[in-house]
């Protein structure tokens, strides 16, 4: 089923590839493609920006423009738990394994999703947290669970942490064809690479997509650091030890109490 | 002033930081405490992965040992015998530790072990710690004598061959239950990913009769040894040491225990041994309630290590 869809997915997408005379041409573009992490990083915001260009043979054609922007992080493996009482005592009984769902996910709109195409497109296009695939680690199979609540809890945590967010107010119209909005990065952001997707719907149908993408990298000092400590534990770690004995035998002449 | 953490990945305010190992510094020197069983958790607290805060305190604790053991030498209140029967001992048991770790691990319930463990040796520690110092102290203040270097007779192990004349400590024991102590610090050490300070220093109080005026010092030294030792097999093994994070720490910490050990030299022995038996029993007391109280929240999610 999933496959069909993809494949149904694809040959539109295939079709207004190949035929972009007869459409809009949708251009997006972010204010910085390269995000350095340096000592003073306190989280950052980026700025997406885009113009839908309606060509001769669409111009009226279609009612106002509807923006969804998906931002994906890199992807990590998570495991989530719950607790339950046992003998009286709240441990960790039951978890499951996600199996590299994005770090970071953040889903800008300039309104609601379910106003601006239905629920059927929605669920196809993966557009929103709620029809994003989150595959778990079952008895060694790899798979969705519907209803799920460990599936819930991730996302709700991720939320709490600035990671996920789908926001039905972050896309702006500066005229109706200039749109512009804002990606919030959290202060505890992930490093990597970041794909940005923006599909531009007009009267509950795609008309157009694009793709951009930006990076997170640590530089400077933080990128030694983190090399340092990746390709030479054994030297990076007696330097530590011999950083504590060493602060600790000048605080000893230092602030002598005796 | 926020700064940024390169290996936790976080920005953390350097001031704040400061200050917890200025405080944890101070208690570690005053007591003869690594103090790792109260820095991990306040690390945990304001957002520091648990793996890295386990790692980075380790070089904290070798920086604030290393500075009041100085402070304690200077004093001539360590027992340098002593200290090295004990890690003898330590270091067999830190094999002997990771063993077990390894075999905990594959049951799947280490988390649990090392939850309870935590929460029954810190009650029980302190109580009894709590118990006796009041026990002495009412006896100072009738009148009595409070130091009772040795209560009633020796326990049947202090009668085991392999005798050993511990000169700092003014004590004449058998080597085996110094040994056997260091083992357990050793095991408990590994397995619970802790220095074993607030361990050792009433065991070496109660068990072997070390006069707490030598006890303190001479674990310093056995810790910083331990922890410094310990900070390389992090670095090396997991690459999780935030350099960052452990200097600042660290410049806390060693500050704090040269006042700490200042403090601790002219407090009477069972005050000392009382408000650390408080300490160790309010930071056992709240493990205990975090086990029992129902969670805010009872998900947790966690970053699975390697691919799956």
């Amino acid at each position: 089923m999933r496959t069909a869809f993809a494949a149904a997915l694809l040959i539109v997408a295939g079709v207004l590839g190949s035929a972009p005379a007869t459409a809009e041409r949708l251009v997006a573009s972010l204010t910085n493609h390269h995000v350095t992490i340096t000592s003073n990083y306190t989280g950052v915001e980026l700025v997406l920006f885009g113009s839908v260009q309606p060509d001769a043979a669409s111009l009226g054609r279609h009612g106002p423009y509807d923006i969804v922007a998906t931002i994906t992080g890199p992807r990590e493996s998570l495991r989530t738990r719950r607790k339950q009482r046992v003998l009286g005592v709240w441990v960790n009984t039951q978890a499951r394994i996600f199996v590299d769902p994005p770090a970071y996910l953040a889903v800008l709109a300039n309104r609601p999703l379910d106003a601006i195409t239905s629920a059927d497109n929605l669920r196809r296009m993966q557009l929103g947290i709620a029809n994003k695939p989150l595959p778990e680690l079952i008895h060694n199979d790899i798979g969705e669970v519907s209803n799920d609540p460990f599936r819930a809890a991730l996302v709700r945590l991720m939320t709490e942490r600035g990671l996920y967010s789908e926001q039905s107010n972050a896309v702006t119209f500066l005229t109706p064809t200039l749109f512009r909005a804002a990606i919030t990065l959290p202060t505890q952001v992930p490093i990597g690479d970041y794909a940005v997707d923006v599909k531009l719907f007009a009267g509950g149908n795609l008309i157009a997509h694009t793709e951009s993408a930006f990076e997170i990298v640590k530089v400077g000092f933080e990128q030694f650091v983190v090399n340092a400590a990746r390709d030479h534990g054994i030297l990076y770690g007696i330097a530590i030890a011999m950083m504590a004995l060493l602060t600790g035998w000048i605080a000893s002449v230092a602030f002598r109490r005796d | 002033m926020q700064i940024f953490l390169p290996i936790a990945d976080i920005p953390v305010n350097v001031f704040l930081v400061l200050a917890m190992g200025l405080a944890v510094g101070f208690l570690s020197g005053m007591f003869g405490i690594g103090g790792g069983f109260l820095m991990t958790p306040l690390l945990i607290f304001i957002g520091v992965q648990p793996a890295v805060a386990v790692a980075s305190v380790t070089s904290h604790v070798a920086a604030s040992s290393f500075s009041g053991a100085i402070a304690y030498w200077r004093r001539n209140a360590l027992d340098g015998t002593l200290a090295l029967t004990l890690l003898a001992g330590g270091i067999v048991g830190s094999a002997g530790g990771v063993a077990l770790f390894t075999w905990l691990r594959t049951l799947d319930q280490l988390d649990l072990v090392i939850e309870l463990s935590y929460v029954t040796l810190l009650s029980v520690v302190g109580a009894l710690m709590v118990a006796e110092s009041v026990r002495a102290i009412s006896r100072s203040r009738r009148g009595k004598p409070a130091e009772m270097r040795r209560p009633g007779s020796h326990i049947w192990f202090h009668g085991l061959p392999l005798k050993l004349r511990f000169k700092r400590s003014k004590i004449y024991v058998s080597a085996i239950p110094v040994l056997a102590i260091g083992f357990i610090i050793g095991v408990i050490g590994a397995v619970m990913g802790i220095g074993g300070g607030f361990l050792l220093v009433p065991m070496l109080i109660y068990l072997v009769r070390v006069p707490t005026a030598t006890v303190i010092g001479t674990s310093m030294v056995l810790i910083f040894i331990t922890m410094t030792a310990t900070t390389v097999l992090h670095a090396a093994t997991n690459h999780l040491v935030d350099a960052v994070l452990a200097l600042i720490l660290m410049v806390g910490g060693v500050i704090g225990a040269q006042f700490g050990a200042h403090a601790g030299a002219r407090i009477r022995g069972e005050w000392l041994r009382l408000l650390l038996g408080l300490l160790v029993l309010s930071v056992g007391l709240r493990f205990a309630f975090e086990l029992v109280l129902q969670p805010d929240d009872l998900y947790s999610i966690r970053l699975i290590e390697g691919a799956v």
